[in-house]
């Protein structure tokens, strides 16, 4: 799974560039995850734009990724697919996360 | 690996070997053959996620992640519903029920969240006439989920 990470002043994106986060490759993705957020600047996104499925295994990993972000940082979502925005709306994790319909719109939007 | 689909009627019918790669390669075949009997995107997602889920507890819990014993499947499209049903040898559910499936609550701080149980949940707000049984060593599961009502 591969990570496209872009820094919008201390904005980072983070692409994940994979059309699947599921039980195959849930771990994988926290991990990375890991690393990714180890030294963030004051916002990070995860562009979510790419994936197509996410079930419960993703789902999970995303929230683990979540309390991976240091100093409480929020991590924000943009960009959810049909089915990946259903899952979040389904289990309401919607409430938890701060979401966007895509990039551009969070970057220009403070949290 | 998998088996090969349907025979005469409207059935598709797979064996899979219970793993999340053959998981994978059985939700993009079904993907396939359902998208081309008409059945939309966003309709698919849904029956996608949920196949998803069963399959992956299957593999997980029933067979306990050991890699070993096959998964059954068959699937029926109808005008309104894609009815299921799901046979495995492993593990019965726990005193042969199937999980409630509540949701933690979220009312919680941060690294509190829960990182799972998501799976019964969805389960149960998609499907209907989810039933389970243990027979004779296997487990069945059988669901439908209303197609109609998917946008």
């Amino acid at each position: 799974m591969n990570f496209l990470t872009q820094t919008h002043g201390s904005i980072e994106v983070i692409t994940v560039d994979a059309d699947r986060i599921d039980a195959a490759v849930a771990i994988q993705f926290k991990d990375q995850m890991r690393e990714a957020v180890a030294e963030t600047g004051d916002r990070v996104i995860l562009n979510l734009e790419n994936v197509a499925f996410i079930d419960s295994s993703g789902l999970g990993a995303i929230v683990a990724a979540m309390k991976l972000m240091p100093d409480g940082k929020k991590l924000e979502l943009a960009g959810l697919t049909t089915t990946v925005d259903k899952v979040f709306r389904m289990t309401r994790m919607d409430s938890i996360f701060a979401i966007h319909s895509d990039v551009d719109s969070a970057v220009q939007n403070a949290a | 690996m998998h088996s090969a689909q349907g025979q005469d009627d409207h059935a598709l019918r797979f064996v899979l070997p219970s793993n999340p790669s053959a998981v994978r390669e059985t939700l993009a075949e079904a993907r396939t053959v359902l998208i081309g009997r008409g059945v939309n995107e966003s309709a698919f997602g849904t029956c996608e996620l949920v196949l998803a889920e069963v399959l992956n507890n299957i593999v997980e819990h029933a067979y306990n992640d050991s890699g070993e014993g096959h998964i059954k499947v068959e699937l029926t499209l109808n005008d309104q519903e894609l009815a299921a049903r799901i046979e495995d040898s492993g593990t019965a559910m726990p005193d042969e029920q199937l999980p409630t499936g509540a949701l933690a609550s979220l009312d919680v701080p941060v690294e509190d969240l829960p990182e799972g149980g998501f799976g019964w949940f969805m389960i149960r707000s998609i499907t209907q006439e989810l039933t389970y049984r243990r027979k004779d060593g296997v487990n069945f599961l059988d669901f439908t989920i209303p197609l109609s009502e998917l946008g």
